[in-house]
């Protein structure tokens, strides 16, 4: 993975300096809340409903090792012992002192992490398919893009006060494991007509308040010219994009507003204009962020493993793991564990101290070195010896971490809600713990097949239900948190925006209405469909019917 | 409706509430009501004066209710925030306050 070089160093430390002057000058009242806020905001320090919330990114979703027993100390030492994996592959501790935070992030720096870019309106931390480096459907390996792309817009002068926040989203696989669809710029790594690789660009996807997929602005991209394409994006959005209006500030607004057509042509004009200009990153530093990328040596083995082949037909419950949080890997021998923090009766996303030290634990015994979080607010272990998956199985399930529901109903996303949100209208944890209860029975998500449930607890949408196969959102209606279920999304390939299925619900009537809406999806299906396939096939009436009777 | 004025503790963002004797109390039971808009205006005034002195921020006057002497901050947000800790009981970090 990446390493900070000098300048790296320097810069990051710097910054914590900078930040413990700040708070010391706003404790000393040298500095009002409303001079002090945009401050705290740019080093990821929100004031939440009950205490501060530090945001912490982890670029691209990778972890060393060390970093993760770092983020445990933190936990145990400045927080309540557990963070919090978000939908932008980033941690949130929950209960932070805002006098304890300069150390915090001096903590963060001696590893190679910080919080910059974790807020604010500029380029935020650029996520990416949670198994680069390692998927057997890879193309190319998205992260030195990422890279790339985080030290050209870290701080970026002209970009660090677009007209709102903006997130990039990269994905080198045949399947689409980070949602491109559903960002402000969404990349994908595609073989050209040349045979050499280079990015397909989708613009204007989003969630929130007015949810749209991205549309395609340029079907092949080569590569060496990632920077200055994507700089004459934000240029003509950072000319044209609202100022006036918070809701409609997203480039998704200018571009659905434009059109993509003439957004294109904007910024084609821009490109010629301005692509003569150094802006494109020279060879030779493009090689140097590359070699950190080197794919670890990692010697073919033999793909059977006999005492795996034993425990898969005596235990279905180790079978069901197996086949689900098991992902296949490009090397021959190897696969990529999805560690599930999904468990029913937790949390989704939470993490514990202890739990941070295992998966560190993990990741330094079987999977050389690293450990990954996906948007889906789970951790990966990416290179594990096929080998080594009982062992790893039996440590997992140990601690709890061996649910084996990656991409089915259990492996719900989920916002903190307005247990902890200062945005959220209504609870979405309890609702999640209650839905994950009713459906514990793995052999039930089984039968149920594939499934993405996402939930949100405001109209912001940080829990993605917008692309859930199933989505829920929490709003206010009149003091009483009621849930609205949309149906159809999907964060996929097939990208879609759900569909409001009809009237919200009452909490207690939540897991009901799920369980409804799965019978008739059951009732309804065709041999070899998923939700999504027979919600496409059979419409909205029969859910409808089911959910509140005939018209 | 009686209302209190509500903040976050600047040092480390607690939920606090404007308590009679003119401090800041964590309790929502100990905080001062106000029955009429001036004893309203009169302790937002004194809120004002303690985020100029740096105790809080992010001030605002909640409309409560009274059941049997105890006070009820009527939507599900205030009284998340007056519980001091998220509403997921029997959790393995459901800590102690």
């Amino acid at each position: 993975m990446y390493r900070y070089d000098e300048f790296d160093h320097a810069f990051v430390h710097e910054r914590v300096a900078q930040f413990r002057e700040q708070v010391e000058r706003r404790l000393l009242g040298k500095l009002t809340e409303d001079e002090f806020r945009p401050l705290r905001l740019r080093n990821g320090l929100y004031l939440q409903l009950h205490a501060y919330m530090l945001r912490i990114a982890i670029p691209y979703g990778v972890l060393s090792p060390r970093q993760l027993r770092q983020l445990a100390m933190i936990g145990r030492r400045w927080d309540r012992g557990y963070g919090h994996f978000t939908t932008r592959q980033n941690l949130q501790f929950n209960w932070v002192k805002l006098v304890d935070v300069p150390d915090i992030l001096s903590a963060l720096a001696e590893v190679e992490m910080h919080c910059i870019q974790t807020s604010g309106n500029c380029v935020r931390n650029v996520t990416a398919d949670p198994f680069a480096g390692a998927a057997n459907d890879e193309i190319e390996d998205p992260r030195p893009w990422c890279e790339i792309l985080r030290q050209w817009s870290t701080l970026h002068p002209e970009f660090s006060w677009l007209p709102r926040k903006f997130k990039i989203a990269i994905s080198g696989a045949v399947e689409d494991r980070a949602a491109i669809a559903f960002h402000d710029i969404g990349l994908k790594i595609v073989r050209g007509p040349d045979g050499k690789n280079g990015f397909r660009v989708f613009v204007g996807g989003g969630m929130g308040r007015t949810p749209y997929v991205g549309q395609e602005i340029r079907p092949f991209l080569a590569k060496e010219h990632l920077l200055s394409y994507i700089e004459s994006i934000l240029r003509v959005y950072n000319l044209h994009g609202r100022r006036d209006n918070l809701n409609k500030a997203r480039i998704k607004i200018l571009v659905n507003q434009l059109g993509i057509d003439k957004f294109r042509e904007d910024v084609e004009a821009d490109w010629e204009q301005t692509r003569k200009d150094a802006i494109d990153l020279p060879e030779d530093e493009r090689r140097r962020i590359m070699s950190y990328f080197a794919p670890p040596d990692l010697p073919p083995r033999p793909i059977r493993d006999e005492g795996l082949d034993q425990r898969r037909i005596t235990d279905p419950v180790f079978a069901n793991w197996l086949k689900h949080n098991v992902r296949p890997h490009q090397v021959p021998g190897y696969v990529s564990v999805v560690i599930s923090l999904k468990e029913p009766g937790r949390t989704p996303g939470d993490a514990s101290s202890d739990q941070m030290d295992f998966a560190a634990d993990l990741a330094e015994r079987y999977s050389r070195n690293e450990a990954r979080v996906n948007y889906t607010q789970n951790l990966i272990l990416p290179h594990v010896a096929r080998s080594d998956l009982v062992s790893v199985y039996e440590e997992l399930k140990a601690e709890g971490l061996a649910t084996g529901n990656y991409d089915l109903l259990g492996d719900m996303i989920c916002c903190p809600g307005l247990d902890y949100c200062n945005l959220a209208n209504a609870r979405s944890i309890p609702i999640a713990k209650e839905i994950a209860k009713r459906f514990e029975d793995p052999a039930r998500q089984e039968l149920i097949g594939p499934l993405r449930l996402n939930m949100s607890g405001c109209i912001n949408a940080c829990g993605h239900h917008h692309s859930g196969n199933i989505g829920i959102l929490g709003v206010d209606k009149k003091g009483t948190e009621l849930y609205q279920i949309s149906l159809g999304g999907s964060p996929k390939d097939d990208a879609a925006v759900g569909t409001i299925i009809g009237p919200g619900f009452r909490a207690e009537a939540v897991p009901q209405a799920i369980d409804t809406i799965i019978s008739t999806y059951l009732a309804n299906r065709n041999d070899g469909e998923d939700f999504l396939a027979t919600w496409r096939r059979v419409g909205a009436a029969p859910f409808k019917e089911a959910l509140y009777g005939a018209a | 409706m009686p209302n209190v004025v509500t903040a976050n503790r600047l040092l480390d963002g607690i939920v606090v509430y404007l308590a009679a004797d003119g401090s800041w109390t964590e309790d929502i039971g100990c905080a001062r009501l106000a029955e009429t808009e001036e004893e309203t205006k009169a302790l937002e005034a004194e809120a004002a004066r303690a985020v100029a002195e740096r105790l809080v921020v992010a001030v605002y006057p909640m409309a409560v209710a009274l059941h049997d002497g105890a006070v009820d901050p009527l939507s599900v947000r205030e009284r998340i925030r007056a519980a001091h800790r998220t509403t997921l009981t029997k959790d393995w970090y459901d800590v102690p306050l």
